[in-house]
């Protein structure tokens, strides 16, 4: 696993905010841009997608992803491929070494297969992608959502076909940065999740910068 | 529930190339049989009676810890509620990691393989088979999500590296999906992206469909897991 850092300063970025777990994010970021996810306190899953800006029925796609590169983790040099077969981003800097694009997000009514039935009433990362697409990314519903990163997440796989949802190997201010191909809408959830050691059963803040081109 | 009964409502041969599409009621089966081996048939499911709900691989992974569908699994959809159960697979390994073929890639492998030179031979791929079945229902682009490549084997070694993996489908080999919700099967009968064969192959696969005896409380799939207890209580519960 080969961890690789950034250049790029801070007090050089052109966005800087930290969100809270359990929170929606939605961001336009232009061809050329650095979008850096920094998770400060560690083991933190942000769950993100993302959409060409210009005709948003061109997505990413973790199946393409995984296919092109012939891995299923990201890491540094991973290109993240759209629907179309396209690089939409490149991961330029990561400092935690792998990020998952197979467990998806986790949801209300997955919780209840997942956990228990009564799970139901748990915060959920599709109820964060929902509730920012319907206030702020009107040209995005229910049916664009699709197969996402977990970034700091670690979900292996054994030769045998087994997934396991592990520990995570992320630690405290570890980040992953990457590089617009084209102009992409980032639409993000801070994951809620308090069943599994994806959060380290305690989901706490990230914080999102972009540099420009 | 459906009368039992082993008569096939549907038997017919999806040639190599071919697309297809139905709506496979609740208590119905689907068996596909790879009739020559070494066959890929690249699938997506709906919810018939509302499309939003479709087959979720996420989720089907990690309720049940897979990373490939064989018998005893289930096929989750995003609303928590089974869309098909795998009654029956001799073949052992199904796909669902890799993706479809595009109309680039598949010129880029094989070359030219136009209608107008090779007639009803021509070279089909999954993607743009998939678009047009979808756009038969009102679908189309936005509803891609991540499919199933029924007997095709692609595995993860340790450090998550993929590799495809010959032989995995032997001549004859079947995989039986019995309805849980009616669910719009969608499939394509072309090659995998990941299929090294330097020339296009067209497969011959036969597909059959019958109802499926009542779903009983020990049955196979419903019991190979506690989640998968939950998914069939949470869709019997949606068709109370």
């Amino acid at each position: 696993m080969a961890l690789s850092e950034s250049s790029l300063d801070p007090k050089q970025a052109i966005f800087d905010t930290v969100l809270g777990s359990g929170l929606g994010f939605s961001h336009i970021v232009k061809r050329g841009e650095t979008f850096r996810i920094v998770d400060l306190e560690g083991n933190q899953a942000v769950d993100t997608l993302f959409y060409d800006a210009a005709d948003p029925s061109e997505r990413y796609s973790a199946v393409d992803t995984m296919r092109t590169q012939g891995g299923i983790y990201l890491s540094t040099g991973s290109a993240l491929m759209s629907t179309e077969g396209r690089v939409m981003l490149r991961i330029t800097a990561d400092t935690c070494g792998r990020h998952d694009t197979l467990g998806g997000a986790c949801a209300a009514e997955s919780n209840q297969v997942r956990y228990a039935i009564d799970k139901k009433y748990m915060h959920s990362c599709r109820d964060n992608f929902l509730l920012e697409i319907q206030q702020r990314r009107p040209q995005l519903s229910l049916r664009d959502l699709t197969a996402n990163i977990n970034f700091f997440m670690n979900v292996p796989v054994s030769p045998e076909g087994e997934l396991h949802f592990d520990d995570g190997i992320s630690a405290p201010g570890r980040y992953v940065e990457m590089r617009a191909e084209s102009d992409v809408i980032v639409l993000i959830s801070n994951c809620p999740q308090l069943n599994n050691p994806c959060n380290g059963y305690n989901p706490t803040p990230v914080r999102l910068l972009v540099w420009s081109a | 529930m459906a009368e039992v009964t082993q008569e096939w409502l549907v038997n017919e041969p999806l040639r190599g190339g071919q697309m297809w599409s139905r709506v496979l009621k609740r208590g119905q089966v689907l068996r596909l049989t790879d009739v020559a081996g070494d066959g890929a048939v690249a699938a997506l499911l709906f919810n018939a009676d509302s499309p939003l709900e479709r087959y979720n691989m996420p989720d089907t992974l990690k309720a049940q810890h897979i990373a490939r569908i064989s018998a005893g699994n289930v096929l989750y959809s995003d609303m928590g509620r089974v869309l098909c159960s795998v009654i029956a697979d001799s073949c052992g390994w199904h796909d669902t990691l890799t993706g479809l073929e595009s109309s680039a890639a598949s010129l880029k492998k094989y070359g030219p393989g136009d209608y107008q030179t090779l007639r009803n031979d021509w070279h089909r791929n999954s993607r743009d088979n998939l678009l047009v079945e979808l756009a038969k229902y009102g679908l189309g682009k936005r509803d891609f999500g991540p499919n199933l490549n029924f007997f095709v084997k692609v595995a993860v070694d340790a450090e998550g590296k993929l590799s495809w993996v010959p032989g995995n489908s032997k001549p004859g080999s079947f995989i039986e999906l019995r309805a849980e919700m009616n669910t719009l099967v969608l499939l394509s009968n072309t090659p995998h992206p990941l299929d090294p064969a330097p020339a296009y192959r067209a497969r011959p696969v036969q597909l059959g469909v019958r109802f499926a005896p009542a779903v009983a409380a020990d049955d196979p799939c419903r019991v190979s897991c506690p989640e998968n207890e939950r998914g069939f209580a949470l869709t019997e519960a949606y068709f109370r």
